[in-house]
């Protein structure tokens, strides 16, 4: 087939390298931007390959200019205590709309499927004000808490429970485990690639989240990456693309790095999202 | 060993009841099937059992003691599932274990990592591992406990299942059909395992089927359940020879009963298919079924005549199926020597003994029938 249709092939190749290249160019237009000194960066002609490579010169001058080991820490402890909190409340709620039968049941998973339709954007303002009266703004209470509900967690982890065969469970409790046992020690263990997938989702969007704490964060020690790259970008003293695009580059590394880990997970986590 | 008792048992889902009361003592120690056509509320009735489902009415009790809303693993019974319900992340010993775990450990010697500091913890798990590796042994699965169910063919699993059941010595077993996920060469080999391993146990089971062969070959008595009702309890042979109701007939046996349309005469006198038998009811006057099993049926002479429609040859015996005037669905015959089959399309002759028949009335009770005082002329012998 391929073999009598060279040009279908090419032009298939040639439309799938223009979209790649319109993604990947602001990445890559990242990368020269960081090794370039200061002086290249500005000049008037377009070149991708620095003249004089300046890499480490930016990273050095990232590092110098602000905490940005602070700022991956507090990205590391963010997400993961987001995460930590959204399973532990995903999983049990999860398990009862899919496996428990109760009065008003599927009216509660109803309300839970509206709740994804709601921007986060949306309740913004009464949350801050919520966190402002109980004097949590500005700390790690406040990049948390309010995510610690995850509504399209309970929905993706309900529909993978309801794959799992009912006499599973009632093997569990013939056994002796209690119902929250089972959660934890039957559910969770055969529901590692949904959680898998749910994780990535979940660490990626509070990662790269610049919104929320944009509006509740003061300090500067707590600030999470994106925002801590942003500070560049504010210093009266001009834009040093340099070092912004090194820092850039920092803060997206932990990402890629993760991703090219569990790329294969990644794709499992979307192609279930596509089916259910 | 235990009795288990059920009184006046009722369970509806919404609106649908789905048992309609049922009584029935298990004896400690006898393996009894429940046995009847799907949808008719027997894996409910284990369920129930077991505690996993709530009675709407009625009660269960065990050992004489009341178990109504006593948790599941509170009842000390074992259960084996259709689909094993193996947990997939655990290995074949780990799978095993879990009950064990579950009863001798306390929650905090079950936590993962910290569990393993406390002292006492590592005595047990020794006790554990001794009680799964011996029954391990009498399964003959000893050489796969570090495997994982995903890595298991059916039949293995299905020994698994039967491990974790038996390990912590339950007051009784129960089965909800745990052969029907097995090809029909391992399934009839099971089959003779399960049997064995009551009688080695000693323990009451309690078995669940669809597959009316499973619970003739095995069990002690057969509880023959039908739409939400238990029609017929008693010895396998006994459900077989009497039954009490025209569906236990048709359910029990294989190939089924063949069922010919009949009356009784207002002087008692009964008829098939408009021919006199001899024999008389002790029932009023109407339309009733004559049911005689297939090798009770003698083809090559006798009062009846039809035409020979299909033939089965299994080897050892053969079916002949025979059309005839009056009725819908062909009667069945047995031959046992194969050799000797009529031809497709050929006319033949058949009857059957009068001790042969039992006949049941238009609701499908039973009707009582003793052979009439006459001479019975000898009949010719067959020519077939």
């Amino acid at each position: 087939m391929t073999r009598r249709l060279p040009v279908w092939t090419v032009t298939r190749h040639a439309v799938l390298i223009a979209g790649a290249l319109v993604i990947l160019m602001p990445f890559i237009w990242m990368i020269s931007t960081a090794s370039k000194p200061q002086t290249e960066i500005f000049s008037s002609h377009l070149h991708l390959i620095p003249e004089h490579f300046a890499l480490w010169d930016n990273l050095r001058a990232a590092f110098a200019k602000a905490d940005l080991w602070r700022f991956l820490l507090n990205g590391l402890i963010v997400t993961v205590s987001v995460f930590t909190l959204q399973l532990l409340v995903a999983l049990p709620a999860a398990y009862a709309l899919a496996k428990l039968r109760f009065l008003g049941r599927d009216t509660l998973f109803a309300l839970v499927v509206f709740c994804i339709l709601i921007p986060p954007q949306a309740t913004a303002i009464p949350v801050f004000l919520l966190l402002h009266k109980l004097g949590l703004l500005d700390s790690y209470a406040a990049l948390i808490l309010p995510f610690s509900i995850s509504v399209f967690g309970i929905f993706l982890m309900r529909q993978f429970f309801k794959t799992v065969p009912d006499d599973l469970i009632d093997a569990a409790r013939m056994d002796g485990i209690s119902e929250f046992g089972i959660v934890w020690r039957v559910m969770l263990p055969t529901a590692i690639p949904a959680v898998t997938a749910f994780g990535i989702f979940s660490v990626v969007a509070h990662w790269n989240d610049y919104f929320w704490p944009l509006i509740v964060l003061n300090s500067e020690y707590l600030r999470t990456p994106p925002l801590g790259v942003a500070n560049f970008r504010n210093n009266e003293a001009g834009t040093d693309y340099g070092p912004l695009m090194a820092a850039a580059m920092v803060v997206i590394a932990p990402l890629v790095i993760a991703f090219l880990l569990a790329q294969r997970r990644f794709i499992e986590g979307i192609t279930m999202t596509g089916i259910k | 060993m235990a009795a288990i008792e059920l009184s006046a048992i009722r369970k509806s889902f919404d609106r649908t009841d789905v048992l309609k009361g049922i009584d029935l003592k298990i004896e400690p120690g006898e393996f009894i099937s429940l046995v009847g056509p799907s949808g008719c509320g027997k894996s409910t009735l284990l369920r129930i059992i077991a505690g996993l489902e709530t009675q709407t009415s009625g009660q269960v009790r065990i050992d004489g003691e009341a178990v109504d809303g006593v948790r599941p693993s509170a009842r000390n019974l074992a259960m084996v599932f259709q689909s094993y319900a193996l947990y997939p992340h655990l290995t074949v010993f780990d799978n095993i274990a879990v009950p064990l775990r579950m009863r001798r450990l306390s929650a905090a010697q079950r936590l993962p990592l910290l569990g393993r500091l406390i002292p006492s913890r590592h005595r047990t798990e020794r006790g554990i591992r001794e009680d799964v590796e011996r029954v391990a042994a009498l399964l003959e699965i000893s050489p796969l406990l570090s495997r994982k169910p995903g890595q298991l063919s059916g039949g293995q699993r299905q020994r698994v299942a039967v491990g974790r059941a038996i390990v912590r010595q339950p007051k009784a077993f129960l089965f909800d059909e745990p052969l029907s996920n097995l090809d029909a060469k391992l399934r009839v080999h099971m089959r003779a395992e399960i049997a064995q391993l009551h009688r080695r146990l000693k323990t009451t089971f309690v078995y669940v089927t669809h597959d009316q062969a499973e619970a003739m070959t095995m069990s002690g008595r057969i509880a023959v359940m039908i739409d939400g009702h238990l029609v017929q309890v008693g010895k396998p042979a006994d459900v077989y020879d009497n039954p009490r109701d025209i569906r236990v007939a048709e359910f029990v046996g294989s190939p089924k009963i063949n069922v010919l349309p009949g009356m009784v005469r207002a002087d008692r006198g009964v008829e098939a298919l408009g021919r006199p038998l001899e024999l008389s009811a002790a029932a009023a006057a109407g339309a009733c079924r004559i049911c005689v099993r297939p090798e009770r049926i003698e083809l090559g002479g006798g009062p009846f005549a039809g035409t020979v429609t299909h033939l089965e040859n299994m080897g050892a015996e053969a079916f002949v199926h025979v059309g005839c005037d009056g009725m819908v669905i062909p009667l069945v015959a047995r031959i046992d020597d194969p050799r000797r089959l009529p031809e497709i399309g050929a006319p033949i002759g058949f009857g059957f003994a009068a001790d042969a028949v039992r006949a049941f009335d238009a609701s499908g009770k039973r009707i009582e029938t003793t052979p009439r005082l006459r001479v019975i002329q000898p009949r010719e012998p067959a020519l077939v």
